[in-house]
């Protein structure tokens, strides 16, 4: 058992992933010498070599490009993308090809590529750093994504992301790097397309994913001492969404809150709600609400507390639920 | 247009380095002169030349090794005259003609060593047969059943890329893996079994301006990937002249990048067949990357769906058919080597029998099951994909008197 903040879990759970395939690069920007803007890789060229960790020429198309180019050959990359906002040079490899390449080979190319990206605002940055650009991958036929939101997770889905044989759009909440945790190396992890109930409640239902997991917790704990008592779902997977756990859920609080940093419009959090109303019609006591960022671009930072979901957004959506 | 040939750089101070009208007009119409720099080692008029720079790598083209390519190219050739009539009967959807590229593309592909690794852009169906891809393979794409149908992995030919450049890339990574595993700079030393390898990658004139075709250059410089990148210059980007992707001849951009570039006459396949070896070996040997400019002409339309007759002159193409790359080498195997009627009769058979036998095996294409499209979406099973293949199913089971064609619903003890 360690404590550990979640970049150093996810350091130690790259270094385990390496140590156990030889054919696991890692490539990316600023990510040898310097172990990543983040430190996320740090340590990791010096001990496996510039041939597996690989400080890449400064191109976002060519990261992922090139990725697919080795996953043909037989490698497994795992690329770091330096921020949420500078994906999208990059998404036309991603949508074009690495999405794609083992359905268009009918399965004889398959296309183990996991793409590493810090998401998520409150950190003070610059335009284009705090983005959540998930919904445009989950969206995609062909891509898995997972969002991690603590230490343990991050420790064990970044592994499972890389022994998975279909590419993974890993996101990585990065105002949460810095928090510490418990991790367990010798526990079973749960596996990595599973959502997961971190809190067990009777009131509300609240289902969120990445850096709002936390937010919903310490909600939870403050609705407990106004006598409400919610359940928070971590949901973890993406794509494919594992409801199952919501839908258990829904079915006994009657009442769903689904949250997350990304602006509401053709999200994820549409895709949850719209999933809940046909699976849990009968069990609804009210509609399903959603707290999420606004459909505006990220906002200067000086306004993106009033722009993130908050505990106190959070509240008081669960408590409109209540009072439906 | 050769550098001479090109406008000095322009000069503020001086209108007259500006480009006049004429030569703005010029530059909208298509060329038919590839310059002082071209590679040639067969002329159009069937004259086997030499150039110092490349005789080593074709000192072996005897007239048993022209006739093999004059035969290929003659193959090819009527395989994509079918293909385009296929098209036009209504069996495609739509076909990608090659026509005019032959030479080009025989001459890469005959280049290549079975260890060396393909990834093509669409219209390499030439290339394509000279990996073992049968041209009814390539049927798939172009009538809707399939995205492509052989193992790319096995034949060392990657699927048709069809967004324009994103091969670029994809060539230069698994170049790279190929140098990360020691594939590359072995000379005699390479192991038994596992020589030395390349990757070439094919795109087109247009491609040139795609930021990944650019990344594609960087990244392989880079690494020093053994990948050559070998582009057919065939004048036209659908309806878009060579003028508007570049003021500089594209072999000369490969100096920008740091590795080298030749411009090689697209329509002679000795030459590149010579160049291209030069190319590879240059990789293999741990000298890439490299640029191959294979100077060339479209002498059809896009695909069956352009028109060119709204964009480009016909007499360019008139001109052009004075260099068609098969015509050149008919004349030379006459000519300097005494071949006879009989040969070009036998290939011009076979070439029908071919045609034949892609018209038959298209026409008796089976539909692809119905719920194909499920298939293969993941390595490992998605529970949202297979839920929707089930609904997708039951959806058509509902309809008792109408059996889904293909995907066993509907027939007794099956779905």
């Amino acid at each position: 058992m360690a404590v550990l903040t979640m970049a150093k879990a996810l350091n130690d759970g790259l270094r385990k992933a390496m140590e156990a395939d030889p054919r696991v690069l890692v490539m990316g920007e600023d990510v040898g010498k310097l172990g990543g803007v983040f430190r996320i890789t740090d340590g990791l060229q010096k001990d496996f070599g510039e041939q597996r960790v690989l400080d890449t020429p400064l191109s976002e198309s060519g990261i992922i490009g090139t990725a697919v180019g080795l996953a043909i050959r037989g490698f497994r990359p795992v690329c770091e993308i330096q921020f949420d906002g500078f994906v999208f040079p990059g998404y036309d490899q991603i949508v074009s090809q690495l999405a794609k390449v083992h359905f268009r080979s009918q399965g004889k190319v398959p296309m183990p590529v996991v793409v590493r990206i810090p998401f998520g605002g409150g950190i003070g940055a610059v335009e284009h750093h705090s983005e959540s650009p998930e919904s445009l991958f989950a969206h995609v036929a062909g891509l898995k994504v997972v969002a991690c939101s603590n230490p343990s997770d991050a420790y064990w889905m970044i592994q499972q992301a890389i022994a998975t044989d279909d590419p993974v759009i890993f996101f990585e909440p990065k105002r949460r790097y810095w928090e510490k945790a418990e991790v367990e190396p010798d526990a079973t992890p749960p596996p990595l397309l599973r959502s997961r109930v971190l809190r067990e409640g009777t009131d509300v239902t609240v289902a969120t994913y990445g850096p709002l997991v936390r937010t919903c917790l310490d909600a939870s704990v403050a609705a407990a001492a106004d006598g409400t008592s919610l359940e928070v779902i971590d949901l973890r997977a993406l794509s494919p969404l594992d409801l199952a756990p919501v839908y258990d859920s829904v079915r006994r609080t009657g009442r769903l809150v689904v949250v997350s940093e990304a602006p509401s419009e053709s999200s994820v959090t549409a895709e949850v709600a719209a999933r809940v109303q046909q699976d849990c019609f009968h069990s609804l006591e009210a509609p399903v609400l959603r707290v999420t960022g606004f459909d505006t671009p990220y906002p200067p930072s000086k306004c993106e507390d009033d722009y993130l979901p908050d505990l106190d957004r959070v509240l008081d959506a669960v408590d409109r639920s209540k009072a439906w | 247009m050769s550098v001479s040939d090109r406008p000095q750089a322009w000069n503020p101070a001086d209108p007259r380095s500006r480009p006049n009208r004429e030569q703005v007009l010029a530059g909208l119409r298509g060329t038919d002169a590839g310059g002082p720099e071209l590679v040639q080692l067969l002329t159009p008029e069937g004259e086997r030349v030499s150039d110092p720079r490349f005789d080593a790598y074709a000192d072996d083209v005897d007239v048993e090794a022209l006739t093999s390519l004059y035969r290929d190219m003659v193959l090819v050739r009527r395989a994509d005259r079918e293909g385009n009539a296929l098209q036009r009967q209504g069996q495609l959807g739509i076909w990608v003609p090659l026509l005019g590229q032959e030479a080009a593309q025989i001459g890469a592909g005959r280049a290549l060593l079975p260890t060396d690794m393909v990834f093509p852009s669409y219209r390499e169906h030439g290339v394509a047969w000279c990996r073992g891809i049968d041209p009814t393979d390539l049927l798939g794409i172009f009538r809707g059943t399939d995205h492509g149908s052989w193992d790319p992995l096995e034949k060392r030919f990657h699927l048709y890329t069809i967004v324009i450049g994103n091969q670029c890339l994809n060539a230069t990574g698994y170049a790279m893996g190929q140098r990360f595993e020691g594939r590359v700079g072995n000379g005699d030393g390479a192991p038994e079994g596992s020589p030395d390898e390349a990757t070439m990658c094919f795109f087109g004139d247009g491609a040139t301006s795609q930021g990944d075709v650019h990344e594609g250059f960087v990244w392989a410089a880079a690494y020093d990937a053994p990948v050559v990148f070998y582009c057919q210059n065939n004048q036209w980007a659908i309806s878009v002249p060579l003028s508007r992707q570049t003021r500089v001849p594209l072999h000369e951009r490969a100096r920008g990048y740091g590795f080298p570039g030749v411009r090689v006459d697209g329509n002679d396949v000795i030459a590149c067949l010579a160049v291209s070896r030069w190319a590879l070996e240059e990789c293999r040997s741990g000298n890439g990357p490299v640029l191959i400019e294979a100077f060339t002409y479209r002498m059809d339309a896009h695909t069956t769906s352009d028109d060119p007759s709204r964009y480009r002159l016909a007499d360019e193409l008139e001109l052009w058919k004075l260099k068609d790359p098969i015509e050149r080498v008919r004349v030379n195997l006459v000519r300097e080597h005494g071949v006879g009627q009989e040969f070009f009769d036998g290939v011009a058979a076979e070439a029908d029998e071919l045609a034949a036998r892609l018209r038959e095996f298209c026409l008796a294409m089976p539909e692809p099951a119905p719920d194909r499209m499920f298939s293969e979406v993941y390595a490992e099973p998605s529970p949202l994909v297979e839920a929707q293949r089930e609904e997708f199913l039951a959806y058509h089971a509902s309809f008792a008197d109408e059996p889904l064609a293909g995907s066993g619903v509907g027939a007794e003890g099956e779905v």
